[in-house]
């Protein structure tokens, strides 16, 4: 062995002060050494230091989660890359789908974001079956299985908003159909339950251009305002608060013992 | 800056400065001074009037800015076609015929039959597409999921649950005819035979 005291060329690039300034901890050599180079590292803290054995047994969490936020990766980033080439309104949003699928190189791009919105719903649902089927919503779990609930709705919200953008029939029909549900929202839509109650004299308070329906379609039908708010919805709002709940998640996972295992 | 320590003399502020802070050690070891400590000692009702105020503040400035952003998603101006039109002159549309002029912009058929005209919504009853009109047929025929309607509206096929709603409908001073989408009628309330609800002719 060559003499112990005698640096490496890959100790002397390690123990350099750029790279000490990235990665305080230096090479881990212990125990505590190796969970402070986990602590120290934003992207690394949010996982545990330690894991269980059974943690990456595939068997017992089908990495469905993992899978979950990969997924919801990829998303971000081929649709950070069609928002280059896609314009939101109703006069070039269908032609502008229709060019990024025959002029744009790698056209497939489209279709890796239709796609992995699909694939997306799947595995948030294969998720949330293993977790209930192994009992891993119970307590103390039962918070982050809420904060789940919320992310497979915000999911869903996605997948809502996303279809409009292409702008075709399928999409305009298909939104018409689906917003027509907030038509019947309890005192919030024009045609729901209670709705009528909100009124003064023969003025009602609740109707077709004050409801809950229009302030999320931002008219009486589906149009331009329309695709405007969803394609808004779609690429900031949404994708922001689930942010904000998938970290929640992941932490929680952490504080309430870990990930669960087979008792 | 104050006046006095502008017309200090700079060489003279060091040991100016330092005097208070040395002359507390200099004081006899065990001195209480509790006349300092009480004063600035924030009194339960102080703290409380100050934490019920500035939280107070606060909440109101919320409210008021998350009323202001939901206000917000109300324009005052919609850029949709207006909810009443003139629709020409009842001679204008022949009996037994089905009239799409107005359904692009104002998503209403007009139809006259022997004695009277009535104004159809073109939105389905099932799921709010718009059906289409077939001639040869003689049906509306709704694309998204099949319900059928006859020319007066009255469902037939398909899942709708109910007939097509028909719009107020009168003639304006000039002899046209006025169409106010504001105001519907529906069949299974029995208001199809109210006097809006079709013009006589």
């Amino acid at each position: 062995m060559a003499d112990p005291k005698k640096k490496t060329m890959f100790q002397k690039i390690a123990e350099s002060q750029f790279l000490k300034s990235i990665f305080r901890t230096g090479i881990p050599h212990t125990r505590r050494q190796r969970m402070m180079a986990v602590l120290n590292n934003v992207f690394l803290h949010l996982h545990p230091v330690r894991l269980p054995k059974h943690a990456v047994k595939v068997k017992y969490t089908w990495c469905m989660g993992g899978l979950s936020f990969f997924v919801f990766l990829v998303l971000t980033v081929t649709g950070i890359l069609l928002m280059f080439y896609y314009r939101p309104t109703v006069e070039y949003a269908y032609g502008d789908i229709i060019d990024l699928a025959e002029q744009v190189p790698l056209g497939i791009m489209r279709e890796i974001h239709r796609w992995g919105a699909h694939l997306m719903i799947i595995t948030v649902w294969l998720h949330m079956f293993r977790v209930f089927m192994t009992g891993s919503y119970k307590p103390p779990r039962e918070f982050n299985w809420v904060i789940g609930v919320l992310l497979l709705v915000l999911t869903m919200l996605l997948s809502f908003t996303g279809y409009l953008l292409p702008w075709d029939q399928l999409a305009i029909w298909a939104i018409t159909v689906g917003s027509n549900m907030a038509r019947a929202t309890p005192f919030l839509g024009h045609e729901g339950p209670g709705a009528a109650l909100l009124a003064i004299g023969d003025i009602n308070l609740v109707h077709a251009a004050s409801d809950v329906r229009f302030a999320l379609l931002g008219g009486r039908f589906v149009g331009e305002a329309t695709l405007l708010r969803f394609y808004v919805l779609h690429c900031i709002g949404f994708p922001f608060i689930i942010m904000i709940f998938m970290v929640v998640h992941f932490w929680r996972i952490r504080k309430d013992g870990g990930i669960s295992g087979p008792t | 800056m104050t006046e006095d320590a502008i017309n200090q003399n700079p060489n003279e502020n060091p040991e100016s400065q330092n005097k208070p802070e040395v002359s507390p050690p200099a004081s006899p070891v065990g001195e209480k001074t509790p006349p300092i400590e009480a004063k600035e000692k924030v009194s339960r009702r102080s703290f409380l009037t100050s934490a019920t105020l500035a939280w107070g503040a606060f909440a109101v400035a919320t409210a008021g800015i998350l009323t202001g952003a939901g206000r917000f998603f109300f324009p005052n101006v919609l850029f949709e076609p207006p909810q009443t039109f003139k629709a020409g002159y009842p001679d204008e549309y022949t009996i037994g015929e089905v009239s799409e002029r107005w359904k692009e912009k104002f998503g209403v058929w007009i139809v006259r039959e022997k004695g009277m005209i009535y104004a159809l919504s073109t939105v389905c009853t099932h799921l709010g597409c718009t059906p289409n009109w077939l001639g040869n047929e003689k049906k509306f025929k709704c694309p998204c999921h099949g319900s059928g309607f006859r020319s007066t509206g009255i469902n037939f096929e398909g899942p709708a649950p109910r007939p097509l709603e028909r719009y107020r409908i009168v003639l304006a001073d000039d002899g046209q005819i006025f169409v106010d989408k504001t105001k519907k009628y529906q069949h299974e309330k029995g208001q199809w035979s109210d006097s809006e609800s079709f013009i006589a002719v």
